[in-house]
């Protein structure tokens, strides 16, 4: 494997408050490697995008990150100070959020804002970025770009706007682009649309991309690995294909079950009992282990074992045996 | 079987112009979005209807014309025999109406955070004047609550509870149809299997019929017993799960079922879709799908196709046949 565009080690994200200091990240470790798309799945208050957003600086206080690192082509970044961050997050970290019209300046036309953010960072003069900008959208498939470049947020489809946020966040070339639910917001047909292009482009250029979804039907078409999180940890990590289909985590096991199309033909769909505690709320040991069915004296004690981002699959004591592949 | 719920030529048009002084100086017209366009449909008693269509698709004014929260412009709704928009008898009127109740999407603005929830499960029941005494406790068991959660606040309790409370709402007047739109669009998958097993338990426990409102086509293929595929406010499709999933007719429910992610569909090219849905204000003449069908010919730009029997559904579209014929090649390839 050749050098990751990104390496997470043993992140810490922590949040103090009156009651005590919350962990939505807590010890997380992997590595995305150029042209690889990792997606980042789990429920809400997994921790997914907390973690998206430790990795571009922008952490809303009083979170913070506590421990760990982050390294971007070997390089820390999770220490550098506001300036040094401002001048690698758009450059070599592009993101696209889930709702493109908070994303965009409503004030602005879209080729402003796409210029902007060339000439801030790229050694261009305004008409170079102009003529950029207008290939950036012929790119995203924005159709006439030349003369939608001049209209406003507002003049777009949804996924028409979302295009002209992912072409904000490629125009720079970025080595890495975070996607927070980038389709969430959008329709089906529209949301195969975004998806075949973040996959295009991610393999034409070699873009390492970090897909944040709660969609295991979106992971299951766009992503080469996926890293499941539960309660602020990351709970398995692997390639897509056995992770969703050979689950070694008895909560990747129950997700998995609980989707419709997995109980396809069955009358009740499988349910995991309760619901995912709250970060102030932890139980000791494995955060999972009051609603596993495999929940032995070990889990109660010890959390699970911590995932380190280039072996081990479950961060569980007694992970499900599967039948190996007859493929 | 009985149809409860019978649908005939619903139309809905909102009035989208602009006010008359900016018409006047603008020299516009005025502009009249058709929501929903001369759908019909019938719900057997006791059975699951689903509604599937994309955003701006009139899934969720055909259910609020349904319950009653808007009027539809043409055609009619009845329930139980009573058009509840035409209907003058206020008894009747009265009857009908507690019999439809209605789940909304977002748990978190359909609660009053200002009632406890004793109150609110109780209140369709005691603005009738009906004796809630003890009923709030014996639903919220019912929806796997515990009765001492009726004396909280809805704030104190996580997305999946709070939709449970909105059923247990929904149960109290003891109604024969529960309108849900999108309930569970707003929760994480596993709580989303909790509530929607609970929904299916509920249903033969008391004999309810559902209509179901949801973007989610792999929740509506585990919930419906029959389905309708929406498009720009028109029946384009209406089929059994079964054979809609297997042999989808219309071309637009063949394009939204090949772009849906699949969980087995690793490393899937997906050719997307063509387009976007267009103009409600101004759509495309006859078919309003012909300008991203494959198939489209010149009648489709000139007549409307009515919904007729297509190897069994119903499908409007003039050229279902050469649509399944071409599934099937793709099937056999």
């Amino acid at each position: 494997m050749s050098e990751p565009v990104l390496s997470v080690r043993n992140l810490v994200v922590e949040i103090p408050t009156r009651t005590g200091v919350l962990k939505p990240v807590d010890r997380v470790s992997y590595d995305i490697a150029p042209g690889e798309i990792l997606g980042v799945v789990g429920e809400s208050g997994a921790g997914k995008s907390m973690t998206g957003n430790a990795v571009i600086g922008l952490l809303d206080r009083p979170a913070r990150i506590t421990g760990g690192e982050i390294l971007l082509h070997g390089r820390r970044i999770d220490d550098l100070g506001r300036d040094d961050m401002r001048r690698i997050r758009g450059k070599e970290i592009g993101m696209v959020f889930q709702d493109p019209l908070t994303s965009l300046n409503p004030l602005l036309r879209i080729g402003d804002q796409l210029t902007e953010t060339m000439v801030e960072h790229l050694d261009l003069t305004a008409d170079e970025a102009r003529d950029r900008a207008i290939a950036a959208l012929d790119e995203v498939g924005i159709p006439a770009a030349a003369s939608r470049i001049d209209s406003y947020p507002h003049e777009f489809s949804g996924g028409m706007r979302q295009r002209v946020v992912i072409a904000l966040a490629l125009c720079a070339e970025p080595a890495l682009v975070i996607a927070d639910e980038p389709t969430t917001a959008l329709d089906v047909s529209v949301q195969a649309q975004i998806i075949a292009l973040l996959k295009r482009l991610c393999r034409e250029r070699g873009t390492a991309v970090m897909l944040v979804t709660h969609d295991m039907g979106v992971i299951a078409e766009a992503v080469d690995r996926v890293a499941v999180m539960y309660a602020g940890r990351l709970a398995e990590l692997g390639a897509v294909r056995e992770v969703l289909q050979r689950p070694r985590h008895p909560y990747t096991e129950g997700l998995m079950g609980s989707t419709p199309l997995a109980s396809r033909g069955q009358r009740r769909l499988r349910q995991i009992p309760g619901s995912m505690p709250r970060l102030g709320n932890l139980p000791d040991g494995c955060a999972f282990y009051p609603r596993c069915p495999k929940a032995q004296e070990a889990c109660r004690v010890e959390p699970g074992p911590t995932l380190a981002a280039d072996q081990g699959r479950a961060a569980c004591w007694f992970p499900v045996e599967q039948p190996e592949a007859a493929e | 079987m009985k149809s409860l719920v019978s649908v005939r030529n619903l139309t809905r048009v909102f009035d989208v112009s602009k006010p008359w002084l900016n018409r006047v100086i603008e020299r516009r017209p005025k502009a009249m979005l058709t929501a929903v366009s001369d759908v019909s449909f019938e719900i057997p008693e006791r059975e699951v209807y689903a509604l599937v269509g994309e955003s701006g698709s009139g899934k969720s004014t055909i259910g609020k014309m349904i319950v009653g929260l808007l009027n539809p412009s043409e055609g009619s709704v009845e329930i139980d025999g009573v058009d509840l928009s035409r209907e003058t008898d206020a008894d009747k009127i009265d009857a009908v109406r507690s019999d439809i109740q209605m789940i909304f999407q977002d748990p978190f603005a359909s609660l009053n955070p200002r009632w406890k929830v004793r109150d609110i499960i109780a209140e369709p029941v005691a603005a009738r004047g009906g004796d809630t005494a003890g009923l709030s406790e014996k639903l919220l068991e019912q929806v796997g609550l515990s009765a001492e959660d009726a004396g909280k606040f809805p704030h104190e309790f996580s997305g999946g509870q709070r939709q449970r409370i909105c059923i247990a709402r929904a149960l109290a007047s003891e109604p024969k149809l529960i309108v849900c739109d999108e309930p569970t669009s707003a929760l994480d998958v596993s709580v989303q299997a909790q509530v929607l097993n609970l929904m299916s338990d509920l249903k033969d426990e008391f004999g309810l019929t559902y209509l179901f409102i949801s973007h989610d086509l792999t929740v509506v293929q585990h919930m419906a017993d029959k389905i309708g595929v929406l498009y720009l406010g028109r029946l384009v499709e209406e089929a059994d799960p079964d054979t809609l999933f297997e042999r989808p007719a219309h071309p637009y429910s063949q394009m939204l079922l090949a772009a849906a992610p699949r969980m087995d569909g690793f490393g899937r090219e997906v050719v997307p879709p063509k387009g976007e849905i267009p103009d409600p204000i101004n759509p495309p003449p006859g078919c309003a799908f012909n300008p991203r069908c494959p198939l489209a010919i010149p009648l489709c730009l000139q007549e409307r196709p009515e919904l007729r029997d297509v190897d069994g559904a119903r499908v409007a579209c003039h050229r279902a046949e050469e649509a399944l014929a071409r599934m099937r090649d793709r099937i056999e390839a």
